[in-house]
């Protein structure tokens, strides 16, 4: 259970995100949905406790997230970050057990090199859960764009915090490795974790979300029970486009089809 | 294409990836024995510098001077202990100091130089000879280079508390580096005679002659704390691997892990020029020989490469020795030499695998 309450982000003049409030439950995916520089990284961020809000408060099973050591805070959020550089070319299995660090108290003993038997269980059941077991011994450069979004959601998998923050996780995916991945999020929820995912693509937004989240210049418009949100025509006018929708099919389909005209309000 | 061929191209396929990352395929046991073997290379090859001098002398005559007995007790005590002990402890500053830094980068060209830590250190050495201060008290030599090796790292400590990522850090110790270049240039400009000038320039060549046990005692204490603390990185680098918002969200202290790295490789790396002068190439070439050995992590390298850079060290200072020359080479020529062409392999291997 993760939830932001009022909370506000200052860049210099910029406000990327104005007064914002979110509830993420357990065992719910939650979706966050706008136009690019929404507000939505930044949002995520600040869920995960990497980038303090200027006001406002995150709270974290109740607490502050603020009055969580480091530590403490890497137990209970794993965050999947968007831009996903690894710097070294450590095999999947290696890149994976970086996701045990914070399970590991033993400030010498590092899970990578020397991993115990509950990591060694963990790493196992992430690479199982992300599709990644066969590649468990390759080095990460020599995989696939799909393959290193999968290895690398793994790696966010292995911590097995109870709540997962991921930042756009299938965008540049096609679209097997996009519902591939998304099904891994959406059975983390259904085992009772609180999934927060940031999505671009509605139609999957529909399909694996349980409640949106849509942000337009650091404000939620709306937010909500997925069908609801996307029903809205609040839609429209934050992404700046008409849409052809079928929500009541038994796949919900949005396809953006022709942008609306900034003259309306002159 | 039918499922057989189809199977067939999939291990093809999985043998060909197998064999690519041989070297970084290695279990515990391997590493651990190839830690042990590289330990034994080091302590050999320190034996061997004890036992190789300008002067030769029996290995028994060496053995017993040792120990402070025979006409050789103060030839191996005073003069080749010193000398291959700081040898040692440069070598694994240098070494330590550029794996942690290649890791706290995300850079495989960092070396311990690009903080300006050396350039530094190495200004403050050349104002010493420049005043005429260590003709006096020999130890204001080291004790000026420490003091200028204390300049950039407090500006960069400073830096990194207020800015978390490494880009600027890297700018500013680019920067720091050719301004202390610069103001050396300018003390060598201004210096008085030729004979000062000559003294300088081979200072900064870099050299572990005729260093004694003051020296060693001098720097011994700044090199212990800075191995400590780069030491003290290693699992905090590995998760740096996957960039500062992830390490940051797998709860590692950013601003603690650099403070601690600065700090770190200032006092080795300042502590080692301020002995040796400059001997470059060393904390570059180190780090990717090592993870031929120990894998990719930047966490499992550390200690190898201060091993390692303690032997290789070791092993270009018995060469300086026993490369015939009108003078003794310096021994920062000598890793330069050696490194240079290391460096430029490394580059042909990145462009190749890029």
């Amino acid at each position: 259970m993760i939830r932001a309450e009022g909370v506000s982000v200052t860049l210099g003049a910029q406000r990327p995100l104005i007064n914002v409030s979110l509830t993420a439950e357990p065992g719910r995916v939650i979706g966050i949905i706008g136009p690019n520089g929404s507000g939505k990284t930044t949002l995520v961020r600040v869920l995960a406790g990497v980038r303090p809000p200027e006001t406002g408060q995150v709270f974290l099973e109740g607490q502050p997230l603020t009055s969580f050591s480091p530590a403490a805070r890497a137990k209970r959020i794993a965050y999947l970050p968007q831009s996903g550089s690894v710097a070294w070319p450590l095999r999947v299995r290696e890149l994976v057990a970086l996701g045990r660090l914070p399970q590991s108290a033993d400030f010498w003993r590092s899970p990578l090199h020397h991993p115990t038997s509950q990591d060694q269980a963990a790493i196992t059941k992430a690479l199982a859960d992300a599709a990644c077991t066969n590649l468990a011994e390759r080095p990460y450069p020599s995989l696939s764009g799909g393959e290193k979004a999968r290895a690398l959601l793994a790696r966010a998998l292995a911590t097995g915090a109870p709540v997962v923050l991921a930042d756009e996780p299938v965008a540049a995916l096609d679209p097997a490795h996009q519902v591939r991945i998304l099904s891994v999020l959406n059975a983390q929820a259904r085992a009772g974790h609180t999934v927060v995912v940031v999505l671009h693509d509605l139609s999957l937004a529909a399909r694996f979300c349980d409640h949106l989240v849509l942000l337009n210049a650091g404000s939620v418009a709306i937010a909500g029970q997925c069908l609801d949100v996307l029903a809205s025509p609040l839609l429209e006018t934050s992404f700046g486009t008409r849409f052809h929708r079928n929500l009541s099919g038994p796949v919900p389909v949005l396809v953006p089809t022709h942008p609306i005209e900034i003259t309306d309000d002159r | 294409m039918d499922d057989k061929s189809d199977a067939t191209l999939k291990a093809a396929i999985e043998a060909a990836a197998k064999g690519a990352d041989a070297p970084a395929r290695r279990g515990p046991i391997i590493k651990l024995g190839g830690l042990l073997a590289l330990g034994a290379a080091a302590l050999a090859a320190f034996s061997l510098s004890l036992f190789w001098g300008a002067l030769p002398l029996p290995p028994a005559t060496v053995l017993a001077g040792l120990f402070g007995q025979g006409e050789a007790a103060l030839i191996v005590q005073e003069i080749r202990l010193p000398r291959a002990a700081l040898t040692l402890l440069i070598g694994g500053s240098l070494g330590l100091s550029g794996a942690a830094l290649q890791g706290l980068l995300r850079n495989p060209l960092a070396e311990p130089g690009l903080l300006g830590v050396s350039s530094w250190a190495a200004l403050g050495a050349v104002i010493a000879l420049y005043f005429g201060f260590s003709a006096e008290v020999p130890v204001s030599l080291p004790v000026a280079a420490l003091v200028g090796a204390a300049i950039p790292s407090l500006a960069l400590l400073s830096l990194a508390q207020r800015d978390a990522r490494t880009g600027p850090l890297i700018l500013a110790g680019i920067a720091l580096s050719s301004f202390g270049g610069a103001l050396t240039a300018l003390v060598l400009n201004l210096a008085p005679n030729p004979y000062a000038i000559s003294e300088m320039v081979l200072w900064l060549l870099g050299s572990v002659r005729d260093r004694s046990f003051d020296d060693l005692a001098l720097v011994l204490p700044f090199i212990a704390v800075g191995w400590g603390l780069l030491l003290s990185c290693a699992r905090d680098l590995d998760a740096l691997t996957l960039g500062e918002e992830a390490a940051a969200s797998l709860g590692i202290r950013l601003h603690w892990l650099k403070a601690r790295l600065i700090v770190g490789v200032c006092l080795s790396v300042g502590a080692s020029v301020a002995v040796a002068g400059s001997i470059g190439f060393i904390g570059l070439v180190v780090p990717h020989l090592i993870r031929w050995i120990a894998g990719p992590s930047p966490g499992a390298i550390l200690l190898p490469s201060m091993i390692g850079g303690a032997l290789l060290l070791t092993l270009a200072d018995l060469s300086v020795r026993i490369i015939p020359s009108s003078g003794e080479l310096q021994l920062g020529v000598v890793t330069a030499l050696i490194g240079a062409p290391a460096f430029i392999a490394l580059l042909w291997r990145y462009r190749s695998e890029a």
